[in-house]
């Protein structure tokens, strides 16, 4: 598979490295080519992201409240320092992190298992999967009604199944409802980035290991899990960065209520609620600030596998 | 693999594993599509399953524009966005792919970016963009962002696709007297179209999915999407609690996507993790 790639990969780079040479009429006419395919693309994705990030910057420095519109003033950083010193921003971000973290790690460890649980298994391998793809399938919002009735007192049979407890009215218990709703929904699609993983450990490998006496644990940390590094880091990467803009398992389970807000829905309150744009814009460019540092946290982690280097490369 | 060395009692395990992995992904759908099939008075008996079996729920949705404005709106701004993304991510794909020039590293760096961009840090700004614009509450209020999330998406899964076309195809059939034309559309179209049509699915199941832009940039059924009027959705009246035509409407707007997404599970596999592995 990837010496076929490769092959192919070499003559579609050398293609246009010999019409350089040959002709750069013919090179320049590829490049015009190039950035005139890719521009509607990049105007739209531009249009959309960067400019209204630029405009939220802007916004973000000024006293703007949707019910005092005459009231617009520059205020520099005045709405960072209001949000920064406001508890209800700590205690959302922490909330958003604990679900972060402790959805992501435990989706590791299950999709890890569902993936070696499609990749090792002989019969109903089929049925596995396609069940497996429910969860993805489903919309949150259907999914995370599903769970809200669940836990609901006298409807749900999750909550009968708790002497007819009411999880989601309690700090604790309500957010590991939304864990628990988010962890259903997505670790499939995490097994599935770790199934691709594990089809690229060769199977020779663990025969020999096999031979050579290893058990299967140690088949697993030694060989297994070193090669699927790259795997690991993508499927973690993608999902922690999705998972920290966790939003509509909240609003539909609990609204926010009972201190589950995560910054998402701090930034959906401020500005549907309280109609403040400038404090929104500043929640909006904070949030942006922490996708940053993880992201950079993750790619520095990376090294040569980040995901895209391949593609850019040629 | 390993068949023969496969004992009796590994066979079990396995077996047991599946099933419960298997259960475990069904139970939620299953709970909302009984509770769907619950009359109002069943409801609240917390069993998992109704004692007496009623349509009362979806004959209820069905019949009011709450439900079928937003279920009309969900699939025009769906299909019009995943068309209109697919074109574009096409384009791009196939420069990134085939052709050599600057800026094709910004490019893929730029998708990712976006891929990963945290879409409550754009509702302040765009609200605000798409009001005075003329944008708030129509389509293309949500088809424009709806594109620009699937191009990503799009341009990834398509330009490693377009990488594997055999090009050389191509040239063989001009040789053989094939126009430009008839090379394309007889030999390239055809060996595109099943990325194409994986990413397609993709974002068509975006659209169909997302949530927080189509409730932060509609305010009327004109152009709410159906998993936003979920969370608007009240009782057929005031004394009826919505939870049976919630889950109707769940039920409803969740069938056929998992019909597709079984349908297509092949595709849809090859798509999301074609990114993931390859770079």
């Amino acid at each position: 598979m990837s010496t076929q790639t490769q092959v192919v990969a070499g003559t579609a780079a050398q293609a246009p490295a010999r019409g350089r040479r040959q002709l750069s009429e013919g090179a320049r006419a590829e490049r015009r080519l190039g950035w005139l395919l890719c521009a509607p693309a990049v105007i739209v994705m531009i249009a959309v992201t960067a400019y209204p990030v630029g405009y939220a910057i802007y916004l973000s420095l000024e006293r703007y409240n949707l019910e005092l519109p005459n009231a617009v003033k520059f205020i520099g950083l005045s709405n960072y320092a209001a949000v920064l010193t406001s508890p209800y921003w700590w205690h959302a971000l922490s909330v958003t992190l604990i679900i972060t973290v402790v959805s992501v790690a435990i989706e590791l460890v299950l999709g890890m298992l569902l993936a070696l649980l499609m990749h090792r298994t002989l019969f109903g391998r089929g049925t596995v999967r396609t069940a497996a793809l429910i969860p993805y399938g489903i919309v949150t919002v259907a999914a995370a009604y599903s769970w809200q009735f669940a836990w609901t007192p006298s409807t749900g049979y999750l909550s009968a199944l708790f002497n007819n407890s009411a999880p989601l009215s309690h700090t604790g218990t309500a957010l590991a409802a939304i864990i628990l709703a988010e962890v259903w929904k997505t670790t499939p699609f995490m097994a599935l980035l770790l199934l691709a993983g594990l089809a690229l450990v060769p199977e020779d490998l663990q025969k020999a290991a096999k031979v050579d006496g290893a058990t299967a644990w140690q088949r697993f940390v030694r060989i297994t899990l070193p090669l699927m590094k790259p795997a690991i880091l993508v499927a973690l990467l993608f999902r922690t960065l999705d998972a920290f803009r966790v939003f509509d398992n909240i609003y539909i389970m609990t609204g926010g209520g009972n201190g589950t807000g995560a910054v998402s829905q701090l930034g959906y309150d401020n500005l549907f609620n309280a109609l403040n744009l400038g404090i929104g814009s500043a929640i909006s460019i904070l949030i942006f600030i922490c996708v940053a540092i993880i992201a950079f946290l993750f790619i520095k982690g990376f090294g040569a596998a980040a995901p895209g280097s391949d593609l850019g490369r040629r | 693999m390993a068949a023969a060395a496969t004992t009796g009692k590994q066979k079990w395990g396995w077996g047991t594993a599946n099933t419960v992995a298997v259960a475990l992904t069904l139970i939620p759908l299953l709970w909302i599509v009984s509770l769907s099939f619950k009359s109002p008075a069943a409801i609240t008996d917390a069993n998992p399953w109704p004692k007496y079996w009623t349509w009362s729920n979806y004959s209820g949705i069905l019949k009011t524009s709450q439900f079928i404005r937003p279920l009309i709106n969900s699939i025009g701004i769906g299909i019009i966005a995943t068309i209109i993304a697919v074109l574009l991510a096409s384009m791009a794909a196939y420069a990134v792919a085939r052709l050599d020039f600057p800026g094709k590293r910004l490019l893929i760096g730029m998708a990712l970016l976006i891929a990963m961009f945290p879409q409550i840090s754009l509702v302040t700004p765009m609200f605000s963009i798409e009001r005075s614009l003329g944008l708030f509450n129509t389509w293309p209020g949500l088809i424009i962002p709806y594109i620009a999330f699937g191009l990503p998406l799009g341009i990834y899964i398509l330009s490693a696709f377009f990488r594997e076309i055999p090009w050389e195809l191509e040239k063989a059939a001009k040789m053989d007297g094939a126009t430009p034309l008839q090379a394309f559309i007889r030999v390239i179209a055809p060996l595109a179209a099943p990325g194409m049509v994986t990413t397609a699915i993709l974002v068509f199941l975006f659209c169909w999915n997302e949530f927080l832009f189509a409730i932060s940039f509609t305010s009327t059924l004109t152009s709410r999407t159906a998993p936003a009027a979920l969370a608007f959705f009240s009782g057929s009246s005031q004394f009826t609690s919505p939870t049976g035509p919630i889950s109707a409407a769940a039920v409803v707007i969740t069938i056929p996507i998992i019909i597709f997404v079984l349908f297509f599970q092949r595709r849809i596999v090859a798509g999301l993790t074609s990114g993931a592995v390859k770079g």
